[in-house]
């Protein structure tokens, strides 16, 4: 027993895929050399794995990025703002997301263990990396 | 129209259903969609008799699933269709509802999920709501909490620590959502001391109270988080700290103590002071060392650590936060504090960055962020 714990209630995390700046998977083969199958395999594994984790209870949100995108910021009042890119020496581009509400971060590191385990060509493993971010969260009512 | 009869209303309706034989987890989604019907059609046409209206409702539904089950299993249909009251409707053994509802076979989070549903008379919508996630998510875990107790004989006792753990996190959750969980903690304790006489429950009770009270001064009109110290503590709740202190008194008086009377007697030294100044911080810490003594828990003992600070002065702070682990959740942050009032600015503010980087919420970041630059501003000068 402990005062002003959250520690065991449950927390969300960001599970971070990447297109690009993720260090290199261990099946590391572009989807446009897969089979077909392998990529059916492959979406059919993350449908199936966002349905499991809606059924026990720790699936919050899951979202896929375009990889297009364009670099904005302010210039200064009133001139509008300037426009860029995309830039192909941009080292980070992430891919999409998943969040995820789970009772501890070992259970976090599992899910995203599992997640990273899609199937990819040859319908092996993409042991793909992936970043796991915790959110924060409401500070605890009893603090002192 | 009484609009808490929303919420007092399901958990015993429950309690009837099952004590006329339904099953805990059919009952238990019947009284669910009754309620939801009621939040519909109340306000528009209230009831004569809400009680009477709820159990005739749930009822009806238990019986369209039982019929429907019955149905598939094609066997002759035998039940009443009016439900009229009947012997033993009257008695109120919710109590049973918060013991499996806090069943120690289920995890905290799918305790805290069931509880809020079954004995809070909390919509799922409002439960996923108050921890953002989505409903459908929030009914899953409530479904498969059911499904954990099922074996569990409805009217065992149990065990009141697991209940008052379960309602201790519901308070301590904050802030976040629509529903306020720290007042719907409140009043669920509140009613379970009706139901049973036991110090700890009237201790955890005291605790929430003297927590709440302080609630209004705890986050400035800008948003940013207030220390305790800072607090103005006129816009404290006095009626909410008379009504703690005189719980407490009662229940220290029956010498039996606990970890939740002691947590509530250092939140009621707290308050008892005028001024951060007037704070009695000697028997602060004797009531830390009664609260170790009883919990072992290094949250207790960081927080011993503060107090020593404060009693005996920083190094005696210091020395007793160096017999600790370094990663505890806020030991960067009790470190920078102690290390600022020991005379240390320098090391201070890097210890203030240091425990921002580590905070697990924004409102603790953004206050240990300020610290750090503010020591670093002078610094500067």
């Amino acid at each position: 027993m402990a005062i002003g714990y959250k520690e065991e209630t449950m927390a969300k995390y960001l599970l971070l895929k990447h297109y690009r700046g993720a260090p290199a998977a261990v099946n590391d083969v572009p989807f446009d050399q897969w089979t077909p199958e392998e990529f059916t395999a492959h979406v059919k594994y993350m449908n199936d794995f966002a349905a499991k984790l809606e059924e026990t209870g720790e699936f919050v949100d899951g979202q896929a990025l375009a990889p297009d995108g364009m670099w904005v910021r302010y210039d200064g009042e009133g001139r509008p703002p300037v426009v860029d890119g995309p830039f192909a020496e941009t080292k980070d581009l992430i891919a999409g997301w998943m969040v995820i509400d789970v009772e501890s971060r070992e259970r976090a590191i599992e899910l995203a263990g599992e997640l990273s385990a899609a199937p990819g060509a040859g319908g092996k493993p993409i042991h793909e990396w992936l970043e796991v971010r915790p959110f924060y969260s409401a500070p605890p009512t009893i603090m002192e | 129209m009484d609009e808490s009869l929303l919420r007092t209303l399901p958990p015993i309706v429950t309690s009837i259903l099952v004590r006329r034989g339904a099953n805990f987890a059919v009952a238990e989604d019947a009284v669910q969609e009754a309620l939801i019907e009621a939040i519909r059609v109340w306000p528009d046409n209230p009831p004569n008799d809400p009680r009477g209206w709820m159990v005739t409702a749930a009822w009806r539904k238990y019986l369209d699933v039982v019929r429907s089950d019955t149905a598939r299993r094609n066997r002759e249909v035998l039940v009443e269709s009016e439900p009229k009251p009947e012997p033993g409707d009257e008695i109120d053994d919710t109590l049973h509802l918060y013991f499996l509802c806090a069943h120690p076979s289920l995890t905290p989070a799918s305790a805290v999920a069931l509880t809020l549903r079954a004995v809070g008379g909390l919509t799922t919508r409002q439960i996923a709501d108050a921890y953002l996630v989505p409903e459908a998510t929030m009914a899953q875990r409530i479904s498969r909490a059911k499904r954990t107790v099922s074996g569990v004989r409805f009217n065992q006792p149990g065990d009141v620590a697991t209940v008052l753990r379960v309602l201790y996190l519901v308070f301590n959750e904050g802030y976040s959502g629509d529903i306020d969980l720290a007042a719907e903690a409140i009043r669920l304790t509140r009613q379970l001391t009706a139901q049973i006489d036991h110090e700890e429950v009237a201790g955890l009770l005291a605790l929430m109270l003297l927590h709440h009270a302080r609630r209004p001064a705890r986050i400035g009109p800008d948003g940013r988080l207030v220390p305790l110290a800072e607090q103005d503590r006129s816009l404290w709740d006095t009626r909410l700290i008379v009504e703690g202190i005189n719980i407490l008194q009662a229940t220290l008086a029956r010498d039996r103590l606990g970890e939740y009377q002691a947590q509530a007697a250092i939140a009621a030294l707290h308050v008892d002071a005028q001024t951060a100044d007037e704070t009695d911080w000697v028997q602060i810490v004797e009531w830390y060392d009664e609260l170790v003594r009883l919990t072992h828990s290094p949250v207790a003992r960081l927080n011993r650590a503060v107090a020593v600070g404060e009693a005996h002065g920083p190094r005696a702070g210091l020395a007793a936060l160096a017999e600790l682990d370094p990663s505890l959740p806020r030991y960067p942050a009790v470190a920078a504090y102690l290390t600022e009032r020991s005379g240390d600015p320098v090391n201070a503010a890097r210890l203030y960055a240091e425990a921002a980087n580590a905070a697990t919420s924004l409102l603790e970041r953004d206050h240990l962020t300020r610290q750090a630059a503010r020591l670093n501003a002078q610094l500067r000068r």
